[in-house]
């Protein structure tokens, strides 16, 4: 096949991976849309297969059925609550490609000519290599982290030895693009990378990891363009700046859905409080605690429902039970609507898709700015381990941590039931008014548990 | 030098056809489209079949083996997963 077509075919598929994109845009056309993506996939690997370069098909085989293999368990196996981690794994993996493809084609394209590698390539080599490799460990500590595995932890002193980490790799890079027959120089850019990527994530905070998982989807995507600059490859180069286009979309909706800045959240840092307030005194003696009983009589003449899930619906894998516990409601003649918080969960749209798979219609799960206005109209408010994304001092109190961090006004509801295991604070470490209000009755209880609990009282009111 | 600008200017036309349509997937679908764009950043793959069956050396090679692997797992993975997912969005009925 002529370089000409070659092209055509990568043109195709990129053209594929952007109509693709396009049908996401809508749950009716987005099946569709994931399948036009699968086909240019398809299109771009046959593209590959089929070039005169490729002349030995042993190892490519051996590869695409082993990747294929652990790939399609990993995607079968995966439960929708760890869709985090799954999507953690598989953009380290797509960085750490990208890293292994740089180091190779400088390899081969040494061993054919030194002047085929040019400047573009030895500066594209160098991106990828040091892109690539932050992605995968990155990555790799996020995984860590939303499994439970790694534990947060504050280092101080983090953003100094990351700005070394990187000015070393860069000065390595510059050294690479001087003199390009010095592969060692390479790997010691990919040393440094592996270095600065677990740096980099290793002060980040459990619930901050919806900004990193989006910042490191786009960190794949720019290492595949880098790729595609070492191989003066199209369909790299655009395939890889559409996904980085996407990261970093998610990373600024995820950023400021918590009012939070990049640097702050990639540093670790929060912004103190004036004086925070102790829980003893936001709480003493005014959190009224009910069972099941009870809120069951409170829920059985609501109108209206809205209910609010937070990362800890997706702990104790309370979606089917609380789609049973709507199921209920909506017998009985409630209209009931689900409040999701940008950032409830662990990364952007988590809660949709745990929600989706209980079989809970898409046009029930409302975004936060259409439903708060809602909010007054709205009989009982039942916030299912959620806590900072409905904390009202974000909007009352300017000293506060999370001050001006949009949140759910669900304190405007005429009933909030709160189901959580205690007082314990979320993320931002603040105590939570909203527990305390006149009008909240808390259930201490696991997500799924209070679910259940509510729905059997209700059935025997 | 000529082909660099070439390459830049698909990229950067690239990147902003990338921000007019992902600003408007809605948020219902972002852990989909985050794994769905996944999978195709494992276009990577591309690159890694040609170095693996090039007749390079031999580590390249293994290099290129190493980076089909990852790769594939993160287009087969990534699409299949958005597959199950996605056909779990379902309207009122």
């Amino acid at each position: 096949m002529g370089s000409a077509l070659i092209n055509l075919a990568y043109l195709a598929a990129a053209t594929l991976f952007i109509l693709g994109i396009k049908g996401l845009t809508h749950p009716r056309t987005a099946v569709r849309g994931n399948q036009l993506g699968a086909i240019g996939m398809l299109i771009a690997v046959v593209t590959a297969l089929v070039d005169q370069q490729v002349v030995n098909y042993v190892w490519i085989i051996a590869g695409l059925v082993i990747g294929s293999g652990i790939g399609a368990l990993m995607a079968t196996r995966v439960q929708m609550t760890d869709m985090p981690q799954m999507v953690a794994l598989l953009n380290g993996f797509g960085g750490i490609a990208s890293t292994l493809v740089a180091g190779a084609a400088l390899l081969d394209a040494l061993q054919i000519d030194v002047t085929l590698v040019t400047i573009q390539f030895a500066i594209a080599t160098a991106a990828s290599g040091l892109i690539g490799t932050v992605t995968f460990w990155g990555s790799m500590v996020a995984f860590g982290k939303l499994q439970g595995i790694i534990k947060d932890v504050r280092l101080s002193g983090a953003q100094i030895i990351n700005a070394i980490l990187l000015v070393i790799a860069l000065a390595l890079s510059v050294w690479l693009v001087v003199d390009p027959t010095a592969t060692w120089i390479y790997w010691a850019i990919v040393l440094v990378s592996t270095l600065l990527g677990l740096s980099l994530v290793f002060p980040i905070g459990g619930a901050d990891m919806p900004v990193v998982i989006s910042l490191l989807n786009s960190y794949s995507g720019i290492a595949a363009s880098a790729a595609g600059f070492v191989l003066n490859n199209n369909a790299l180069i655009i395939t890889g700046s559409l996904v980085g286009a996407s990261g970093i979309i998610l990373t600024s909706i995820m950023c400021r859905a918590m009012n939070r800045s990049l640097t702050n959240v990639l540093f670790g840092i929060w912004v103190a409080g004036e004086e925070a307030q102790s829980s003893d005194e936001v709480y003493g003696g005014r959190v009224k605690a009910a069972n099941a009983e009870e809120l069951a009589m409170l829920m059985e003449t609501a109108r209206r429902v809205v209910i609010v899930p937070g990362y800890g619906m997706a702990v104790s894998q309370a979606q089917h039970a609380v789609r049973d516990l709507v199921n209920l409601l909506e017998e009985r003649g409630a209209e009931v609507e689900f409040a999701i918080h940008p950032v409830a969960g662990r990364m952007p749209g988590h809660m949709n898709v745990l929600l989706a798979e209980a079989d809970i219609p898409y046009d029930k799960m409302k975004e936060m700015d259409e439903i708060n206005p809602s909010f007054e109209q709205t009989d009982v408010v039942i916030v299912i381990g959620a806590n900072d994304v409905v904390n009202p001092v974000a909007r009352t109190n300017p000293s506060s941590p999370i001050a001006g961090m949009p949140i759910l006004n669900v304190d405007k509801a005429r009933s909030i039931i709160v189901i959580k295991r205690s007082l314990s604070p979320g993320f931002a470490g603040i105590p939570n008014p909203l527990f305390a209000a006149d009008n909240t009755l808390m259930l201490f209880a696991d997500a799924k548990k209070g679910a259940l609990d509510i729905m059997n009282a209700l059935k025997a009111v | 030098m000529e082909m660099l600008v070439v390459s830049l200017t698909v990229f950067v036309l690239a990147l902003f056809v990338g921000v007019e349509i992902i600003t408007k997937v809605p948020p219902n679908l972002h852990t989909p489209l985050m794994s769905g764009s996944n999978a195709i950043s494992g276009i990577t793959l591309v690159g890694a079949i040609l170095s693996a069956g090039s007749l390079g050396p031999q580590v390249a090679t293994i290099l290129g083996f190493l980076a089909v692997i990852f790769a594939t797992i993160n287009v087969v993975g990534g699409f299949m997963v958005t597959n199950r997912m996605l056909g779990m969005f379902r309207r009122k009925d």
